[in-house]
């Protein structure tokens, strides 16, 4: 099962590289990496998809927390949560069907972004799987180029995932956010 | 005050208390040894950085407080590697200093030059590379408490030669500002109140005690669990002398050369009290099939080695001398006699390794005899392989952190370096060091540091002519196709002598006594060639795939 994992870490040389060190090593699998600053200087968030079960995804935080620069991590995978992704596409567009692929932009309100003789540049945000069938409909048309950022996610409410409470899993099932 | 970064350095070891550093200079760390002998420091001149690290290491397990090593950039701080990882996968505290280019450089693949903060992710607690002479002070304040506190390991930090030479103010800070970091080291009251249920359930439980109760000091708390409760003892490898093996409730050492006593008993067992330890596969024999019917208490500090590798009851985060106060409260009298009884009819049936009579010199017979001409009262330090083994299953240890091995990584090579370090740190005890021909080998070069430091170091060298451990298995699982394990000398004697060391030499049991002796009469290190019969296996054995319940005999 994929979960969805937040990460809070100083905002400093060689913290990524002491992360992504630590996923090779402990041989996790994971499907997605986004990171970027937050609203606290210093501190930047990385958003990660973990493919595993429950006891894989436990160590993965564990690990995480052992990691001295990381603050923080929590599993929002069972939280209301905003998904968002964003995916730049450019597409083959020859006059002829350019109609058709502005009409599929329409539907999903992803934006034209650039225009050129045989191709478009769309911008699309949304969760995953919109991402993933928006794609799907234009691959008939042919994908010249594609970037995706990677999920980023917020929790629902008015509480920060800073202020969740919870020190590293200290009982052994929990998942970091309700450690005894 | 002002000081170059070098003297901070050094002063700032002077205030973590350090007296000892081992160590080689080189063009980048220069700085550093130029300024030393202001300090009051010793240094000790390793031959190879990797003698440095294990040096170190050694000094810190035998204190259970930080030791240090140095080096220069590229070379010297990658020969650390192999001693660093050794300690981390041992959480021996450990602080590693090594110079690197001047920053200008770094980047430009100068000479010398290698990231080796880069390179010891994977096999330190933490690294630093300091890029301000005004971080060195917090850095390396911060660096010796990553080191001891929590669950121990090493540090690494790295500072670049023109920083080493840079001039700044020097204060050293009181405490550190870690926010990431925060071991749990009192036990949640409820998670103890359910194991001291478990405990008063269990029918037939064993306490399974690791390293962590030596790291912890928290000998006589384990002592007072075992005995209030009457649960017998078994211990890992790194555990071995955290009990008193000749206690009545001490059954030896579990896992894959473990006696088979304490392997039933772990197999046979309702409840598992997991103390300071993290079930590793040599432990455990096939995870899936680990001791069926028990529940498992775990205690350790680290969260992430709870649930990593066996599925746990009743987890338990926190120092472990603190927890067992804990539970020590809230446990009641108890007593396992039946239980006891067939663990000690187990033992009958298959008692501790014994060294059988032989016209030939068995391997066994110099590390049995060194035990009893000691009266199992030296440390030993004991390097990686068929004799290592023997040295766990044949001496029998009684005082806490007097049995040093590399446990985990199974470094060969570990042994000479860290006795090294072992007598430093503990001038008053005898140490012997009980190593192979093949590991021997591996930093014989570290001979010359025990020279000329004086080190009186007792080296019992179990001399069959062959990398044992590895034949052992080409025995079992390759046919005996004994492909690459024959070694061919050198004569011990002669090298020993040339590096200035008396050497003696046995080939017959009826020797094995009298060199032992007079190994012991000598002053300064000696080295023992006890050549020994090659063909000789270590049991009882769990075979991989196996669970700890299928232990080989014979």
């Amino acid at each position: 099962m994929k979960h969805t994992l937040v990460a809070l870490m100083e905002d400093r040389p060689g913290v990524l590289s002491r992360v992504i060190t630590l996923f090779r090593r402990r041989n996790f699998n994971i499907d997605s990496i986004s990171v970027g600053h937050t609203e606290t200087e210093g501190i930047s968030r990385m958003t990660l998809v973990v493919d595993g079960s429950k006891p894989i995804v436990e160590q993965v935080t564990k690990q995480l927390y052992k990691v001295i620069n990381v603050r923080k991590v929590s599993d929002v995978t069972e939280d209301q949560t905003v998904d968002r992704e964003l995916a730049l596409i450019k597409i083959s567009a020859k006059p002829s069907n350019r109609t058709e692929i502005m009409q599929i932009v329409d539907i999903f309100r992803a934006k034209v972004v650039d225009v050129a003789p045989t191709s478009l540049m769309v911008e699309v945000t949304g969760p995953e799987d919109k991402v993933d069938s928006f794609l799907n409909l234009l691959r008939p048309y042919g994908i010249k180029e594609m970037v995706r950022t990677g999920k980023v996610c917020m929790v629902r409410g008015s509480i920060a995932t800073r202020e969740m409470t919870g020190a590293p899993a200290s009982n052994g099932r929990s998942n970091g956010k309700n450690g005894d | 005050m002002k000081l170059n970064g070098s003297r901070i350095v050094a002063q700032s070891l002077v205030e973590e208390g350090v007296k000892v550093i081992f160590g080689i200079p080189g063009g980048a760390i220069m700085p550093f040894y130029d300024v030393l002998p202001e300090f009051p420091i010793h240094h000790v001149l390793a031959r190879h950085e990797q003698g440095a690290a294990h040096m170190a290491d050694g000094y810190g397990r035998a204190t259970r407080d930080v030791g240090v090593c140095c080096a220069t950039s590229g070379p010297g701080a990658i020969n650390l590697v192999s001693g660093i990882a050794t300690a981390y996968l041992d959480s021996s505290p450990l602080v590693a200093i090594t110079a690197n280019v001047p920053t200008p450089l770094i980047g430009k693949d100068a000479f010398q030059e290698c990231d080796i903060t880069g390179i010891t992710i994977p096999v330190t607690k933490h690294n630093y590379l300091v890029e301000r002479v005004q971080d060195i002070a917090r850095v390396m304040k911060e660096a010796f408490y990553l080191a001891r506190t929590g669950r121990p390991g090493p540090v690494l930090v790295d500072i670049p030669k023109d920083v080493l030479m840079a001039e700044t103010v020097f204060s050293y800070p009181k405490s550190v500002d870690l926010p990431g970091y925060n071991p749990t080291v009192r036990g949640n009251m409820a998670q103890i109140r359910k194991a001291a249920a478990l405990i008063k359930e269990a029918r037939r439980p064993v306490i399974l005690a690791g390293q962590g109760v030596l790291i912890s000091h928290a000998e006589r708390e384990l002592l007072q669990l075992a005995e209030t409760t009457g649960i017998p003892v078994i211990t890992t490898l790194l555990g071995i002398s955290s009990f008193p093996e000749s206690h009545p409730l001490s059954f030896g050492l579990v896992g894959l050369h473990g006696m088979a006593y304490a392997n039933y008993a772990v197999h046979d067992s309702d409840l598992i009290v997991a103390i300071g330890m993290r079930f590793d596969d040599r432990a455990t024999g096939k995870m899936e099939e680990f001791a069926p019917n028990a529940k498992v208490v775990h205690i350790d500090i680290d969260p992430a080695e709870i649930g990593k590798n066996i599925r746990v009851t009743v987890p338990i985060v926190g120092d472990v001398k603190n927890v067992l106060e804990q539970l020590n409260r809230e446990v009641a009298p108890a007593d396992h006699a039946a239980w006891i009884d067939q663990i000690c009819a187990w033992r009958m049936k298959h008692p501790a390794t014994e060294v059988r009579p032989s016209e030939k010199l068995l391997p066994q017979l110099p590390i049995k005899t060194i035990y009893d001409v000691t009266k199992g009262e030296a440390i030993v330090v004991a390097d990686v392989g068929q004799h290592q083994m023997w040295a766990a299953q044949l001496y029998w240890f009684n005082e806490p952190n007097t049995f040093i091995t590399s446990g985990g990584m199974g470094t060969m090579g570990f042994s000479l370096p860290a006795a090294i370090g072992v007598k430093m740190a503990r001038p008053e005890k005898e140490v012997w060091v009980v190593v192979g021909d093949g590991s021997l080998q591996m930093t014989v070069q570290e001979l010359a540091t025990a020279v000329q430091e004086k080190v009186d170091i007792k080296i019992a060298l179990i001399n069959n002519f062959c990398l044992g451990m590895v034949r052992q298995l080409q025995d079992f699982f390759y046919e005996k196709n004994y492909v690459a394990t024959p070694l061919s000398g050198p004569d011990w004697v002669k090298l020993a002598d040339a590096y200035g060391i008396p050497a003696l030499r046995a080939n017959r049991p009826e020797q094995v006594r009298s060199v032992v002796e007079e190994a012991r009469r000598i002053q300064g290190p000696v080295l023992i060639d006890f050549q020994v019969e090659t063909e000789e296996n270590v049991y009882p054995m769990v075979v991989p795939g196996k669970s700890l319940g299928e232990v080989m005999v014979k």
